[in-house]
């Protein structure tokens, strides 16, 4: 399955400027699989060292977010988008 | 409330949209707002409010004007460098609108303070830039049921949302359940911020206070806004209250606010 990843602006280092890539994969955690064979280092960024999503950072799966669907298992289907947002604090400095 | 002759003047435009009108105007000025972060997100947000004619806009900072704040900060000026946020812009604010009372709280907000400091406002607006502060306002507003008006901006994005956990709604830790871990993070400084970027995010805040304070309109309660500026993309995404939520939640194991507010401002970067 072919879906489209959007990449937040402080991981597009990592992805070559790239705000949105193409992955394949039936799950979320395929996707980030194939994210990380082709930007390596960014998975680091998104899951701890038991492979679990970091708490500050969320994942789309369209519009709803997969910690309240089947976290990193759910799965993802041809023409989804899945959004990589994560906490932001910036403002008055 | 009679209005005055200048007041009936100055808000004619709010006070012929049937949604605002003379008793919305009044709602406006009987207002009190507290703005968290005297800079970015702060200045586009205060100047709006003090426009409106919200009649009370509380200013936390503890910072003083640098010359590199201008680029984006827009309620201070190459004439207040040196001096502080809060004062600086209590001055461009009375002087846009002399029904405003503004109050500078030149302090950094923390854990011991902010339960007394939100106590006299009906809206809280949070500009500020660090994780630590983020926590210390959701927390604070939570237990002393105030709507917040998150915002929050780095490079070229921006998050805004409403936070109403004591509603059943989301709070901030229902989207972040924890803040990145400070070693991990590069300074605001070094990360970088489109100066008008401060503005689009700012002014939707502002948006949403007066909304919530003339009470029509739909509220980002539940929703986070994503603006990229590159892109000039905006997207809602629907936030879910989190059942787990250490806050908001109903096994909820924070009683208290505490915590400290530290400098960062960023997700590990490359």
């Amino acid at each position: 399955m072919s879906v489209v990843v959007r990449i937040p602006t402080p991981l597009r280092k990592l992805t070559g400027n790239q705000g949105e890539v193409r992955e394949e994969g039936g799950t979320v955690r395929e996707i980030l699989d194939g994210l990380e064979s082709h930007y390596p280092g960014i998975r680091e960024r998104l899951t701890d060292e038991a492979g679990e999503l970091r708490r500050f950072i969320n994942i789309y799966l369209n519009e709803e977010d997969i910690r309240f669907a089947e976290g990193l298992d759910t799965k993802v289907k041809a023409g989804d988008e899945v959004s990589i947002i994560p906490a932001i604090a910036g403002g008055a400095r | 409330m009679a209005f005055r002759e200048d007041q009936i003047a100055r808000y004619s435009r709010h006070i012929i949209l049937k949604e605002v009108g003379g008793r919305g105007q009044e709602k406006l000025l009987s207002a009190r707002v507290l703005v968290i972060g005297a800079g970015g997100l702060g200045s586009p947000v205060a100047m709006y409010l003090a426009a409106a004619g919200v009649g009370t806009i509380g200013l936390v900072d503890m910072d003083v004007v640098d010359v590199s704040n201008l680029q984006r900060q827009i309620m201070h000026s190459q004439a207040t460098v040196g001096v502080p946020k809060v004062v600086s812009g209590a001055r461009t604010l009375s002087r846009m609108n002399p029904d405003v009372t503004v109050v500078p709280i030149q302090d950094r907000l923390t854990a011991e303070n902010a339960m007394e400091l939100f106590s006299g406002y009906d809206v809280i607006v949070d500009g500020s830039d660090n994780f630590g502060t983020r926590y210390i306002v959701n927390d604070a507003a939570f237990f002393l049921k105030k709507t917040l008006v998150s915002g929050s901006i780095l490079r070229f994005e921006g998050q805004v949302t409403v936070l109403e956990g004591h509603t059943g709604a989301p709070c901030y830790r229902c989207l972040y359940p924890e803040a990145p871990p400070p070693g991990l993070v590069p300074s605001c400084s070094e990360a970088g911020v489109l100066g008008v970027l401060a503005g689009t995010i700012g002014t939707l805040q502002a948006a949403e206070v007066v909304k919530k304070i003339l009470g029509v309109g739909e509220l980002l309660t539940g929703r986070l806004l994503l603006y990229d500026a590159l892109s000039m993309s905006f997207r809602k995404l629907r936030v879910p209250k989190d059942p787990h939520c250490a806050l908001c939640g109903p096994k909820a194991t924070i009683t208290t606010v505490s915590g400290s507010s530290e400098w960062v401002c960023q997700m590990p970067a490359s």
